[in-house]
């Protein structure tokens, strides 16, 4: 298998190599590569080196030491930390400082992990190309004129150049699957409710999930199981004991199903209805049983997404205000409360920021509030049915996480065709089901290989089983491959 | 999916701005008819929900059924006052400062 951080962690560990030159070959690579990249938005030099120096010292002094010690993580800068900055990638935030740790970070740096940086997103996770990241675009490895999907672009980009040994990202719509599909990585979205939300920038409530951005099935498996489970601090998160998913993983499940939706065989890119093709065959030479399964509402699910995720971001970045942090407007105009709050948005906040607040405000308003807001809430439930009617007839739900390969930066500037990349991804979030993006070939119609994901989606809190499938097929795959240079 | 005959009621320069009031949002003259143009294909799109029956389908606001969780009710520290003033952008002693409020709000 190709270098992952669970390698790595065993490297550190049996000491066949040390966190410093660990770490020190990972800031290597950034401050080679991140300048054309643009994947990070502020890197930890000096506490990251001080941090793996502790860590060998720990482990030369014999003593036991968490299971991600000396592994360098990489962290979408929507998560607060309260090292460095935590910006949402968006001028409003541009000076933050958080006060307190997310708990995922707290729980991360509890087993060991190192954190070397923040990446960048398409501003406040809204986006599927980090075209809109006030810190400029994050490029494609495999082809830097290419975008590497969105939100969390500059977390896929991380793993995908091998400039961390994992990354957190956040997916409120695909914001984690979709760039590591475009990136060829594995992301993973837990359930709603798996990870706990506190410290994470709300966007969208009831769909936010934190999850992993990994090289291998099994590096996804091991920081889910770091990070999963209850919390005090949110009382969202769903009050349920966490499985064990790490040591069971490399357990094909005797018996499987493959459940394959008609409706997402339609508008793919060729490269990407084969990747899906392919991954059959390797699921019925496993033996699984491969049935069809019909979710009708598939292309209405963003139609769905762009009324409740919006509503709810209106809500949630309301508190950006120019009162108690974030930018406040120096434009002596703003002559009373209600100026200086509009004033300080307006310039804090970037186009599509603004026009999600704006369509958020629009069907949350008096008049549009039952024809938008409360239907689309009636249709959430529909699609939340449709999954459970699925899964009544399969285990895992198989297709493409995108219908493309990655596309040209700034070749999509039709706000509505952008939403369309998330069709597969968007109704996860929706039901609050689990999902997780594969690496599964390229597209080699463009003049370089761009990578291809398929997706396998799991009713809610199937994780165990949907990591154990994940991990089957990524044996037989071969795991990821690494963009040239 | 058809979505011609649910087409929503075109949004004038007027909606935008009431709707850039409600979300404190100072957006200049110029940029009104963009976001217009915008935010009429997002909803000409989005008119397909008008489509799907939803008869007696209760609204699903959440996707976990969680009830209310109450917790012991401990004393516990504070963050300290200092670093939460860090990121204020205007300070007065241990306060936020902000413009007058009252008599100020425009309706």
């Amino acid at each position: 298998m190709n270098i992952d951080l669970v390698q790595i962690r065993d490297d550190i560990r049996t000491r066949k190599t040390t966190a410093r030159a660990t770490v020190d070959q990972t800031l290597a690579r950034i401050a080679h590569s991140n300048s054309q990249l643009n994947a990070f938005h502020e890197v930890f030099d000096d506490q990251a080196r001080a941090d793996a120096d502790r860590v060998d010292r720990e482990i030369a002094a014999g003593k036991s030491v968490g299971v991600l010690a000396g592994v360098p993580i990489a962290i979408k800068d929507n998560i607060v930390t309260r090292i460095g900055h935590t910006t949402c990638s968006s001028r409003i935030l541009e000076n933050y400082q958080s006060p307190f740790d997310a708990t995922v970070i707290d729980r991360l740096t509890q087993a060991g992990a190192i954190i070397v940086g923040k990446t960048n997103l398409d501003e406040f996770a809204m986006g599927s190309s980090c075209e809109k990241c006030a810190w400029g675009v994050v490029r494609n490895p495999w082809d830097i004129n290419r975008v590497p999907g969105g939100s969390s672009g500059g977390s896929a980009v991380a793993v995908a150049a091998n400039l961390c040994a994992a990354a957190l990202g956040s997916d409120t719509g695909g914001s984690i699957r979709q760039p590591a599909s475009l990136c060829g990585v594995v992301g993973f979205k837990p359930t709603y409710g798996r990870i706990s939300r506190y410290g994470l920038v709300a966007f969208g409530s009831s769909l936010d999930q934190i999850g992993p951005i990994t090289h291998s099935v099994r590096d996804a498996a091991l920081l889910y199981q770091c990070m999963a489970g209850d919390d005090p601090h949110d009382s969202t998160c769903a009050p349920r004991a966490v499985e064990d998913v790490v040591t069971t993983l490399e357990e094909t499940p005797r018996t499987f199903r493959v459940g394959l939706p008609v409706q997402y065989r339609k508008g793919n890119s060729p490269s990407v209805d084969a990747a899906v093709a392919r991954a059959v065959e390797f699921f019925k030479a496993m033996g699984a049983t491969i049935v069809d399964v019909d979710l009708p509402l598939t292309d209405v699910g963003i139609s769905t997404y762009y009324v409740i995720a919006p509503a709810e971001a209106s809500s949630n970045l309301a508190r950006f205000d120019g009162i108690r942090y974030g930018h406040r407007t120096k434009s002596k105009a703003a002559k009373d409360l209600f100026d200086l709050y509009a004033q300080s948005r307006a310039e804090g906040f970037g186009p599509e920021v603004q026009r999600r607040i704006m369509l958020g405000t629009y069907v949350l308003s008096a008049g549009y509030y039952d024809a938008y807001y409360r239907r689309a809430l009636q249709i959430r439930r529909l699609i939340k049915q449709e999954f459970d009617a699925a899964f009544a007839k399969c285990d895992v739900i198989l297709g493409p996480t995108s219908p493309t390969a990655a596309f040209s930066i700034g070749g999509m500037t039709d706000p509505l065709a952008m939403y369309m990349c998330d069709v597969y991804t968007v109704n996860t979030n929706i039901a609050g089901i689990c999902g997780i993006s594969l690496p599964a070939g390229f597209d080699d119609t463009s003049e370089k290989p761009l990578p291809v994901g398929i997706q396998l989606q799991a009713q809610a809190f199937a994780e165990p089983m949907l990591l154990k499938v994940a991990r089957a097929y990524e044996r037989a795959q071969g795991g990821r491959a690494y963009p040239s240079k | 999916m058809s979505t011609s005959s649910n087409q929503p009621a075109p949004l004038t320069i007027d909606d935008v701005r009431h709707v850039a009031k409600l979300a404190r949002l100072a957006v200049p003259q110029e940029r009104l008819a963009v976001l217009q143009h915008d935010l009429q294909a997002i909803l000409g799109h989005i008119a397909q929900l008008q489509s799907v029956n939803t008869e007696g389908l209760e609204p699903m606001a959440h996707p976990l059924t969680l009830t209310n969780r109450l917790g012991d009710d401990v004393p516990q520290s504070s963050m300290p006052i200092a670093d939460l003033l860090r990121n204020a952008p205007a300070v007065e002693g241990d306060f936020l400062a902000v413009p007058k409020v009252l008599g100020g709000e425009s309706s």
